[in-house]
């Protein structure tokens, strides 16, 4: 079922009656406006597949939500829950919520990524508690027999002012059933927020501090058999042969099948399965171009001068505006091939039998999952069922649904609902990585140290339109021109965790380090020269608000005490992205000849926060991320194969190497914006800044650590 | 295949398995303890510690037949109600994000607070140094650890 009409007034939220009392809102979340409900009258329990079971009051009080976009760690289950319980006014400690599966009748955008949860779904969620208070507050005052302004809401229960008496939640929920709701309920205003925006610790802790099973490795079903998958070793090659007789032969083992350039392997337990996946002899032959990532530099040289260039924004004329210059700066940085390597490595259940399958697993996109499954056993996607389970991180890399295709078509292969774990080396070698990237500036600087021209080109593996046009500094400068070059690889590449602009920021703010420094003007004070001229007098259209980054800017400079501390090597870096500013001081010192960074101070705006402690740690989790890759992030290539495959010889950062990070947000009430991506992208900046700022070593290619000054002395 | 009698949280099983699998598939796929995780099959992340012997040990690398009648505890098995100092701190600093490493950076903390109940920074960061968390939670990680020592 789609909505077809865009009328706001349709049909947005409805309530039924729960079967044994209680009160069961449902809400549209298809609609395309967050406009208010209108009610609907019929308690029929048959209308209830038509909408979200998302709210409901059990007679004993518990309220249960149901949060249906996919938890990797982002908090969304506990902040859903809390924007609900908010304008309920709920006793917080009876707010219970749960995982929904895919259902694209009840629900829209069911799926993790781009930030987007928290402001699609904000003032929707608002609405449904703030309409299942009318609901309750009504029905005690009709049972009272007194107004219902005489009545108000309090951690879950109604009080009638002027006598005193109170009745709990569950009490009245299935009362509150009968009752009509206006077009209008009124919202809190922020001022009298007691959940919004307060540290609300995760729903989930106790679940996980007890190993209770709840992610996609730990889904067990009886009859189960595990399956694990051989794949090419090497981008561009495929099966030549098959040799499994030893494989067969293993212990425990039940088949080892063949399906499209893959070897699955079948059997009782996991590590039988694992060890006869070793005894497997596949030879392979190639079937397209061997890639290397000395290729890739030479190819990143050659199209930088002679690619197809597709222009992305041109704003006045930068020829004109170079030739005029007293001065021209130009560089190039480049970033590496990145895996997502959450630490739960791909898995998924399937069983598919009868014409219908079931899926169950961790993934970031249950629908296009889905519609994929549909596609290729040919099954109609209403026969096919999605429970989505908590994901072990993601990143990105659950936005494919490759493992979810291996799992469905190896168990209508095999006629057995079957489990396929992919092993850490299967998730680091087998594609969907970061693309690598190379970006070339250049710079204009008139008489006066004023940027005139600003020219960016960017070339990707597979990596699309690797420029953001819409993005700072675009407005602030006369001529501006940005340009990509897509260059098709055999290496498979999807969205990484903030994706183009993980890298791009970092290029980026690092560059407008160096022009500023050739202006003889100060980073900060150059870029908020800068937004001066994108707010009184912008160049073109903007994507971003110019007066948000100019805040973000001067809280970090001054909580950063920038500029006022000598002896402290400081770097700058700000950065626009999912709707959010966030700004950042990195402070680095030197160890042994080394730098080290100590200190990260990061500014951000992300609009109204929603949960204190986890918009805190998103912030702090980012930043660890973005500097992490930055400094030792690397999947390099040689004939195709990759060149790290587990934690051995693949770095991630580790506790010894974080520094400390100071978080504030401005939090002035505005619509919330995204924030699972927003922190990351400025790190690498304010890192390599700082860097160069304590070295005199300009950081222009990740990771950092291949940079001479991290060389072992 | 052989049958190993282990003794896991306090009660004795018999599993039949071939000896060199690993302790982790052993409770993950053969005795439902699923809490204790598989990361990276090498014992460089640390998802997967337990302790034996009260000696924190990564259990995707440690074969069953090592495990002899030296006792086992896992995530299920640290405390009675999830209640133990360290488990307690990692509410109350409120860790956790995908939570996927958490169980195996608390088997690791439990082990260290027990032969060091009072830790330094320093010691908490090198005793935790070698369990991953790809969410980036080790500011908190190391708080709650700070946190559970002053109990």
């Amino acid at each position: 079922m789609t909505e077809t009409t865009k009328n706001p007034r349709r049909d947005f939220l409805k309530r039924i009656a729960l079967t044994g009392g209680g009160l069961m809102l449902g809400f549209k979340w298809d609609s395309a406006f967050a406009e208010m409900p209108r009610v609907f009258d019929a308690a029929d329990p048959a209308i209830v597949p038509a909408f979200n079971s998302y709210l409901s009051i059990a007679s004993d009080g518990t309220v249960q939500i149901f949060s249906p976009n996919p938890e990797l760690g982002q908090n969304i289950m506990t902040s859903f829950a809390q924007i609900v319980a908010e304008e309920l006014d709920a006793d917080w400690t009876k707010v219970k919520v749960s995982q929904a599966p895919l259902d694209t009748d009840k629900f829209q955008r069911q799926l993790t990524g781009g930030s987007g949860a928290i402001p699609h779904s904000y003032m929707r969620l608002r609405k449904a508690g703030a309409s299942a208070r009318y609901l309750l507050l009504n029905a005690a005052a009709k049972q009272w027999n007194v107004t219902p302004d005489t009545c108000t809401a309090e951690n879950g229960e109604i009080i009638h002012k002027p006598s005193g008496k109170k009745l709990p939640y569950g009490e009245l929920a299935t009362a509150a059933s009968d009752i009509t709701l206006p077009d209008d309920v009124p919202l809190k205003d922020r001022k009298d927020f007691k959940l919004i925006g307060k540290p609300i610790r995760n729903l989930k802790n106790k679940d996980i501090i007890t190993g209770k099973p709840m992610y996609g490795l730990d889904f067990y079903r009886e009859g189960m058999v595990y399956a694990m998958v051989q794949r090419p070793p090497a981008f561009g090659t495929k099966i030549k042969s098959i040799d499994a007789a030893a494989a067969k032969a293993s212990p425990g083992i039940i088949d080892v099948v063949q399906f499209q350039e893959n070897v699955a392997v079948i059997g009782q337990s996991t590590w039988q399965v694992m060890k006869a996946k070793k005894l497997l002899n596949v030879s392979y032959e190639t079937s397209g171009t061997l890639e290397s990532s000395a290729d890739h530099d030479a190819i990143f040289t050659d199209l930088m001068e002679n690619g197809k260039v597709q222009v992305q924004r041109k704003d006045g004329d930068v020829e004109a505006a170079f030739a005029k210059a007293a001065k021209r700066i130009k560089s190039e940085y480049q970033c590496p091939f990145l895996p997502h390597s959450p630490l739960e490595p791909m898995n998924f259940f399937a069983h598919v039998q009868d014409g219908k399958a079931e899926l169950v697993g961790p993934t970031q996109t249950p629908q296009s999952a889905r519609q994929a499954v549909s596609k290729l056993l040919n099954i109609p996607q209403e026969n096919i069922t999605v429970d989505i389970t908590r994901l072990g991180g993601g990143f990105g890399r659950r936005l494919k649904y490759d493992y979810v295709l291996e799992a469905a078509e190896l168990s209508q292969l095999i006629k057995k609902p079957v489990k396929v774990i992919w092993s850490r080396e299967d998730d680091m070698t087998g594609g969907s990585y970061r693309p690598a990237v190379r970006y070339r500036f250049e710079a204009a600087l008139d008489a006066s140290g004023n940027m005139t021209a600003f020219t960016l080109r960017g070339v990707g593996m597979n990596a699309g339109n690797c420029t953001r046009p819409g993005n700072f500094p675009v407005g602030s400068v006369e001529n501006l021109l940005i340009e990509s070059i897509d260059q098709k690889s055999e290496i498979t590449t999807g969205a990484w965790r903030a994706p183009i602009t993980n890298f791009l920021a970092f290029a980026e703010q690092t560059f407008l380090d160096e022009v500023a420094e050739a202006a003889g003007k100060d980073p900060v004070q150059f870029r908020l020269e800068l937004l001066e001229r994108a707010k009184t007098n912008p160049v073109g259209k903007l994507g971003y608000e110019p007066d948000r980054m100019e805040e973000v800017i001067r809280e970090v400079a001054e909580r950063s005490g920038w500029g006022k501390k000598p002896g402290v090597s400081q770097g700058f870096s700000v950065y626009f992205s999912h709707a959010s500013y966030v700004a950042q001081v990195c402070e680095v010192e030197k160890k042994d000849g080394q730098p080290v960074v100590k200190k990260v101070y990061a500014v951000s705006d992300c609009g109204q926060v929603i949960n204190s402690s986890g918009a805190s740690q998103m912030v702090k989790g980012g930043i660890v991320d973005g500097m992490g890759h930055a400094m030792y992030g690397k999947l390099s290539f040689d004939a195709g194969r990759p060149e790290q495959n587990n934690f051995n010889n693949y770095r991630l950062i580790r506790m010894k190497e974080i520094p400390d990070v100071d978080v504030f947000f401005l939090d002035n009430g505005k619509e919330p914006t995204g924030l699972g991506e927003p922190a990351l992208p400025p790190t690498g900046g304010a890192v390599a800044n700082a860097i160069y700022k304590a070295t005199g070593q300009r950081l222009r290619q990740q990771p950092f650590a291949d940079h001479p000054l991290f060389a072992e002395g | 295949m052989a049958v190993f009698q282990i003794m896991v949280n306090g009660a004795k099983q018999k599993v039949e398995v071939s000896e060199d699998t690993p302790l982790l598939w052993v409770l993950r796929d053969h005795l439902n303890l699923p809490g204790t995780k598989f990361g990276c099959g090498i014992g460089q992340c640390g998802a997967c510690t337990v302790h034996v012997n009260g000696n924190p040990v990564r259990s995707c690398s440690y074969p069953i037949a090592s495990v002899k009648d030296r006792p086992v505890t896992t995530i299920e098995g640290l405390s009675e109600n999830g209640d133990h100092p360290l488990q307690l701190a990692w509410d109350e600093v409120d860790v956790p994000q995908c939570g996927y490493c958490q169980a195996g950076q608390i088997m690791t903390a439990a082990a260290l607070l027990k032969r060091n109940p009072h830790p330094t920074q320093d010691e908490v960061e090198n005793a935790l140094n070698a369990n991953i968390c790809r969410c980036g939670s080790y500011h908190r990680i190391r708080e709650a650890v700070l946190e559970a020592s002053k109990k």
